[in-house]
């Protein structure tokens, strides 16, 4: 239904489960992508699955420097950023009182400063064409808070004000600006957990069941086609229920 | 009427979509031609491309007027 035909997308985190399964989508519906991510070895493996129109742009978005040269080089790649897509995260986990301030800034910078500065770079080329999609994938801990987890509901909901400042500055230029709050989903993390927090976990999620790293694709699809043209400044929550906002 | 001027001129009527005559050397983007603050990055940005110049975000701070564009793009070409 969703056609990309023609434009260019730059995903980061795209060696990890969702922003793999989110280039993926973007890609089978025309769009070159752009894959970013800081270990190149899973990279290099999903361009070579997808075969023609990938690209494989390793970025350590700690980096601010590696961050900052990040669009121009996508735009080298590719022709052009249509579509952006801020998905790489990190976590520092901690309890709040034995917070380090690194672990706070590591991850404010990586999950907030590094989608903030890659937005600001690709803004240029959204401009002069007058078409482009920013989709911030955030996370239903930035809407719900989650102990333990401070520095990361910070920066998560950090991205929803962001999305939603620049959504009312870029509308009239067919520049959307949305993001997408997943729940639980399956991914090497949560395969971690053992059968007694599985089944913690899911007696909070109505659905029953985690969700796939391809429902969230399915989502920054849509957000990214010309339909969803109208949406913009949202926050799209692909949660089985678990929070319903 | 300097090259310049011509091409600056070319730029903000397209852009903004105003009366030629209306770009006069003292019309202010903002008060006088209608631009939001967006248009006046979009302007600034449109400069850089057409002379192949480079404008700081501090410098572009000081373009207002359409002279004041002009002014700055000739002494950084």
């Amino acid at each position: 239904m969703f056609d990309l035909t023609g434009k260019c997308a730059l995903v980061t985190g795209a060696s990890g489960g969702i922003g793999g399964a989110i280039a993926a989508a973007l890609h089978d519906a025309g769009a070159t992508v752009g894959l970013s991510g800081t270990r190149e070895a899973p990279l290099q493996e999903l361009a070579g699955k997808l075969g023609e129109r990938s690209h494989v742009l390793p970025c350590n978005l700690g980096d601010p420097e590696a961050v900052a040269a990040l669009p121009k080089q996508a735009a080298e790649a590719m022709g052009s950023v249509d579509i952006l897509v801020n998905n790489a995260g990190i976590t520092r986990d901690n309890v709040f009182m034995r917070m380090s301030d690194d672990e706070w800034s590591q991850v404010i910078d990586v999950n907030l400063t590094a989608a903030f500065r890659l937005t600001r770079g690709v803004l240029r080329g959204m401009m002069k064409s007058k078409w482009g999609r920013i989709i911030n994938v955030t996370s239903i801990v930035g809407a719900t808070g989650n102990p333990g987890q401070g520095n990361y509901a910070a920066a998560k909901a950090g991205l929803v004000g962001m999305s939603k400042s620049l959504a009312a500055e870029v509308a009239s230029r067919n520049i959307t600006v949305n993001a997408i709050a997943p729940g639980f989903i399956e991914t090497a993390m949560t395969d971690k957990l053992n059968d007694d927090q599985r089944g913690a976990l899911l007696s909070q999620i109505p659905v029953g069941r985690m969700g796939k790293a391809e429902e969230i694709a399915a989502a920054a699809l849509y957000l990214a086609s010309a339909e969803a043209g109208y949406v913009t400044g949202s926050t799209l929550h692909v949660n089985g229920g678990m929070a319903m906002l | 009427m300097s090259d310049i001027e011509d091409r600056v001129r070319k730029i903000v009527v397209e852009h903004l979509g105003v009366e030629e005559a209306k770009v006069t050397e003292n019309a202010s983007f903002i008060d006088d031609l209608g631009a939001d603050s967006l248009d006046t990055v979009e302007l600034v940005m449109a400069f850089e491309e057409e002379f192949g110049i480079e404008i700081p975000d501090d410098a572009a701070e000081t373009i207002q007027t359409f002279g004041d564009a002009v002014k700055f793009i000739k002494e950084a070409t």
